[in-house]
């Protein structure tokens, strides 16, 4: 299949690994990826702080842009994928609000009809490819590892702008795949709740508290690796775990592994490859773990 | 139809008094409620279950309760539409507060936060002869807030609150919302200055699990985001808060897209020597990014259709004043 590609902002800056990653995991896939080059930032919320038609009227000129190739959005980002699709939804629902948003596209030629679907990495596997193609293409069998898995609040809530009720597959999609790579799911409370990013800046020890939190939770519960589709996520459990630890008194060794990271090592790429070495908690652990992994039967 | 209900129970007069579980299996319509399945339990199978309930009809606010993990109200959720393959329920008390007994749980930190938002209204100037008018299409925005019935259950759920009980929390702030926004209050200008004081409006980590579990529609988060742009936009731009929208906003004005580097010395205020603790403190965690090679680079280039992006902002945001 082939994709209007949306990576975010994250993707490229703040977890760098993540890029490369995707683009060998796709190819693996047959996800044919066209970038979406030109397209702005979504906003992440913080934009709709200060004003939500801004948002909607730049996420509405990325849509164009993707209608006009006629291909869908791909994202590997919950937050994108969740302000895209609240976007998406505001446009859609109201012809009178999309025309008046139109109207400030207009200036550079695009127009949005309200025609395109917006879907993440996450539930392109699960929804499009079929989870049986995707396990077909795995050469390791990863049972060693023990997962918990972490949405990121805007691929959960609210669930009525993210199509669950006519996909119902996308709310254990995580569970699903990381059951796939022939892993242990470590289910837990915290797997749908905020990392505390947004916060970072502005309260850094209440959004220290929850990633210490969610991460010795996890652990408590046997995980011995937690596996995320928000980079955003990824920023403050990788990169602000060793100040939780420090925090909260606990000694906290969680790896957090990006989806398609995950995905790719099942595939048999190398943890190099994925990116692994890039991450602030060491993955060493995990990485011994894969060199016993069996090869996977399909 | 056969259900099992899960019940996390307490009770405080127990010569051991641990929060334990037990398990109700019954015969139910299909038309019963998690309340209805609750009351059948205390009237036909045991009578000290404490459960609270008034109006049964989502009203009164009574009987919040998590339902399988989420905060709802145990009377607007039918059993058939929650319960798992094998018919099974899990009933809890509210997170985020003490319980009292059972389903029961202890308001007062509830009602405090309300009150500390001053919830009435305070109007300006001499007391007109009959009544405040308000015009109609000025009003309309409020409806939503005015539909809050104090459950509780955005409360519950909130998870700043799960690390931090000073913070005000989505109902008190949803309550603040509804005063600043009337267009007969005289009070807008305190009440935003204490709002945007630590624990109010900023706190907020915009994770929409108020918005979520709601059973009003009351969208508590987005009127915390509005209650922040009336702060920006009342000349409070002080707070690091303020600070990350504002320098967010800007970089994506003027490049197209984001940069995590430049955000943080930004939103802790450049020159800013109150700051600097919190700037040093943040070293250690580039340093580690660094080493890494995974800190954004200080170079931010311009995205490929960046003026088109910049002549949207001047359009929809109108000009500067
Ligand atoms: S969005 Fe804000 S107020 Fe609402 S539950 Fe999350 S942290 Fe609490
Ligand atoms: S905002 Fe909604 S969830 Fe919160 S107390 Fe009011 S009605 Fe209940
Ligand atoms: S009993 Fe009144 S709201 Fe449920």
């Amino acid at each position: 299949m082939k994709v209007a590609f949306y990576p975010g902002c994250v993707a490229r800056g703040g977890c760098p690994e993540l890029y490369p990653a995707t683009l060998l995991v796709c190819q693996k896939l047959g996800i044919e990826l066209e970038e979406l080059t030109g397209a702005a930032c979504t906003g992440a919320g913080v934009l709709q702080e200060k004003d939500r038609k801004l948002g909607d009227a730049l996420n509405a000129r990325t849509f164009a842009m993707a209608e006009r190739k006629g291909l869908p959005i791909m994202t590997i980002c919950s937050t994108c994928q969740g302000v895209m699709s609240q976007a998406n939804k505001r446009l859609q629902d109201d012809d009178a609000y999309r025309a008046q948003i139109n109207e400030v596209l207009k200036e550079e030629g695009l127009e949005y009809k309200g025609n395109v679907e917006i879907k993440h990495l996450l539930w392109v596997m699960v929804e499009d490819i079929g989870v049986d193609k995707v396990k077909a293409l795995f050469t390791r069998k990863l049972q060693d590892l023990r997962i918990a898995p972490f949405y990121g609040c805007y691929i959960v809530r609210p669930s009525w702008a993210l199509g669950f009720s006519e996909h119902p597959d996308r709310q254990g999609a995580l569970e699903t795949l990381i059951e796939a790579v022939g892993a242990t799911v470590v289910d837990f409370e915290g797997k749908t709740k905020c990392c505390g990013l947004p916060i970072l800046l502005i309260n850094e020890k209440n959004s220290v508290d929850m990633v210490a939190k969610h991460t010795s939770t996890a652990q408590n519960l046997g995980a011995n690796a937690m596996v995320t589709p928000c980079p955003l996520c990824h920023l403050n459990l990788d990169g602000y775990q060793p100040k939780a630890a420090k925090q909260s008194g606990i000694a906290i060794h969680m790896p957090i592994l990006h989806l398609p990271q995950l995905m790719g090592l099942a595939m048999g790429f190398s943890p190099k490859e994925m990116g692994l070495e890039r991450h602030i908690v060491s993955t060493k652990a995990v990485e011994a773990k894969i060199r016993e992994a069996q090869p996977a039967r399909a | 139809m056969r259900v099992t209900l899960d019940i996390g129970r307490f009770n405080p007069e127990a010569a051991d008094p641990k929060p334990y579980r037990q398990e109700f299996a019954l015969e139910v319509e299909e038309y019963y409620t998690v309340l209805d399945g609750l009351i059948h339990i205390r009237e036909y199978e045991d009578p000290t279950l404490a459960v609270r309930c008034s109006c049964r009809a989502s009203i009164c606010g009574s009987c919040a309760l998590r339902i399988n993990g989420h905060a709802g109200l145990g009377c607007k959720t039918k059993l058939i539409s929650v319960m798992d393959r094998n018919g099974r329920v899990r009933v809890d008390p509210v997170g985020n507060m003490a319980p009292v007994k059972d389903l029961v749980w202890d308001m007062k930190p509830f009602w405090d936060k309300i009150r500390a938002v001053e919830p009435y209204l305070q109007p300006e100037g001499p007391e007109p002869v009959e009544e405040y008018i308000a015009p109609q299409e000025a009003m309309l925005h409020l409806v939503g807030v005015m539909g809050c019935i104090m459950c509780g259950a955005c409360v519950s759920d909130c998870t700043v609150l799960e690390v931090d009980k000073n913070f005000l929390g989505p109902a008190a702030l949803a309550k603040a919302y509804r005063f600043v926004g009337d267009p007969r209050d005289g009070a807008t200008k305190g009440r935003l200055k204490r709002l945007n004081e630590y624990s109010g409006i900023w706190d907020c980590t915009r994770c929409m699990e108020c918005v979520q579990v709601c059973p009003k529609g009351v969208a508590p988060m987005e009127r915390i985001m509005v209650l922040r742009d009336k702060a920006i936009a009342a000349g409070m731009h002080g707070t690091n808060g303020a600070r990350h929208a504002e320098s967010f906003a800007e970089m994506v004005k003027h490049t197209g897209w984001l940069n995590e580097f430049w955000l943080v010395p930004r939103t802790y205020g450049m020159f800013n020597l109150m700051n600097l603790n919190a700037m040093f403190a943040a070293l250690p965690v580039a340093w580690r990014a660094l080493r890494r090679g995974k800190l954004p680079t200080p170079l931010h280039p311009k995205r490929e259709g960046a003026e088109h992006v910049r002549r949207i902002f001047e359009k929809v945001e109108g000009p500067k004043p």
